[in-house]
């Protein structure tokens, strides 16, 4: 399982990759695996107020719909318009071209109450299968 | 796993596209030992499923079987199933696992009065499905029978993988396939061996999920989702099943008589052409309307199409092919149309 040493993570299992004031957001590969083939990708539009622990969208696979949880709050300022063409590319590549939104962070807190990699290995191994 | 019926069941095995396309190119197999199993036997077997069902099996030649219903006095669907005669006094009827027991006791209560006896085998017998262009083809070396003489929906008593089975070419994907009846502690057998034999000609294991998308595709209704006890088989489209021209009473004869030219809703294909994925239970306007006018009975993306499809009811005078439909997802309406069922069909 490519659990990125960089990268915070959420128990909804998003990763968010925080560079300055910004940050990029995705879902997890235990998340991209667990939900399967993914056939859609419901995003906010840019400029949307997202709230840490909070839906902001939406990732439907053939037979599921799954909500998507923010990490952190902070105002939407890009969208990967990618993945609403080819949803694939979250299953395929959920850490890089699979990623989702990237947020103007509003709260430098809500950083320090996401795992850290370790952190988050645990966490899976200590879910029921 | 899931609980499905009361039973454990696997979603999927290797992921439910992969299942799913396999089927369509290849070949899957499917463990459906959930299904019921009801025996008929008797001097009046035919005669008693007249009555009891929707159809004519008595009209069935042996060997054969058809697609019915059993309804409620009042022409509301029990169960959908398929009847098989296996020969001149013995029938087999495999209603829904969700609906078995239902079935059982209305088949038992309607078969009073006749010379004919049911036996619930539900509970002994597996049923291993072979579905896809290749089951003929991997399935052969293992029965007694050549499987060229067995046409579409006909059953025979024959030997598979070594056990006694019913070998029916039946299924529920839109494919060519074979279902095969055998003995709770044969299923094993049967399947391991298929599955060893077909693993170089793309036969793979297939769980619910692919089965739901299989059949949706084909245009199949599926009982608790298309058909429940407030449907008619009017309703659903499958108004070609009701045998009115069957001698005698069978139950439901007058409502369904009524029922006929008295629908209160008609299913159909929708197409999403808007943003989204129709899912059950997700209500359906006319455009602009405000007030839902119905709601998605199953919905998905299309593996095979590509693109997103359900099946709905609405007013009966939205049913032509192209009317436009909004279906609401989430907060936003995602544009759909009514489209010929089945949405797919295989070439041959």
């Amino acid at each position: 399982m490519d659990i990125p040493d960089n990268l915070k993570y959420s128990s909804e299992h998003e990763w968010i990759a925080p560079s300055g004031k910004t940050a990029k957001v995705g879902i997890t590969g235990y998340a991209a695996e667990h939900i399967g083939d993914i056939v859609f990708v419901e995003l906010p539009k840019v400029g949307t107020q997202v709230t840490a622990g909070s839906s902001f969208g939406v990732i439907e696979a053939v037979k599921s719909v799954s909500e998507l949880f923010a990490p952190a709050s902070g105002k939407v300022v890009a969208i990967n318009e990618r993945v609403a063409k080819e949803p694939e590319l979250v299953t395929a590549e959920p850490y890089g071209a699979g990623w989702l939104v990237e947020i103007e962070m509003s709260n430098d807190g809500d950083l320090s109450k996401l795992k850290d990699a370790n952190g988050y290995r645990d966490f899976i191994a200590s879910l029921p299968e | 796993m899931i609980p499905f019926a009361g039973w454990d069941m696997p979603v999927q095995y290797r992921g439910l596209v992969e299942e799913h396309n396999a089927v369509r190119t290849a070949a899957g197999l499917f463990d459906l030992s959930h299904m019921g199993e009801l025996f008929i036997t008797g001097p009046d077997a035919a005669a008693a499923l007249d009555y009891a069902l929707v159809t004519a099996p008595g009209k069935l030649a042996v060997g054969r079987a058809h697609y019915s219903m059993i309804v409620d006095t009042d022409g509301g669907v029990l169960d959908d199933l398929i009847v098989y005669r296996l020969g001149d006094t013995r029938y087999m009827v495999v209603p829904n696992a969700s609906n078995a027991a239902t079935v059982s006791s209305a088949l038992k209560e309607r078969l009073a009065g006749f010379d004919a006896v049911l036996d619930d085998a539900s509970m002994r017998t597996s049923l291993v499905a072979i579905q896809g262009p290749r089951a003929a083809e991997i399935l052969q070396p293992f029965v007694d029978v050549d499987l060229k003489t067995i046409k579409y929906y006909s059953g025979t008593q024959t030997t598979a993988c070594g056990v006694p089975a019913i070998l029916a070419r039946t299924g529920y994907t839109g494919e060519d396939g074979f279902e095969l009846f055998v003995a709770w502690d044969d299923a094993v057998r049967v399947w391991d061996t298929l599955l060893e034999a077909g693993a170089s000609r793309g036969l793979v294991p297939a769980g619910l999920g692919a089965r739901d998308t299989l059949r949706l595709e084909a245009g199949m209704p599926l009982y608790g989702n298309e058909l429940n006890r407030d449907t008619t088989p009017f309703e659903a489209g499958l108004g070609r099943l009701v045998s009115f021209a069957k001698p005698g009473d069978f139950v439901g004869r007058a409502a369904l008589e009524h029922a006929k030219d008295h629908p209160r809703k008609a299913l159909v294909g929708l197409k999403l052409t808007g943003r989204g994925i129709a899912r059950i239970g997700y209500p359906v306007y006319l455009p602009a309307a405000t007030v839902a006018c119905g709601s998605v009975t199953s919905g998905t993306s299309s593996p095979t199409l590509g693109h997103a499809i359900a099946m709905s009811y609405v007013p009966i005078d939205k049913t032509a092919i192209g009317v436009e439909i909004e279906v609401g997802i989430r907060d936003q309406r995602a544009g759909a149309q009514v489209v010929p069922m089945p949405f797919y069909k295989r070439s041959t």
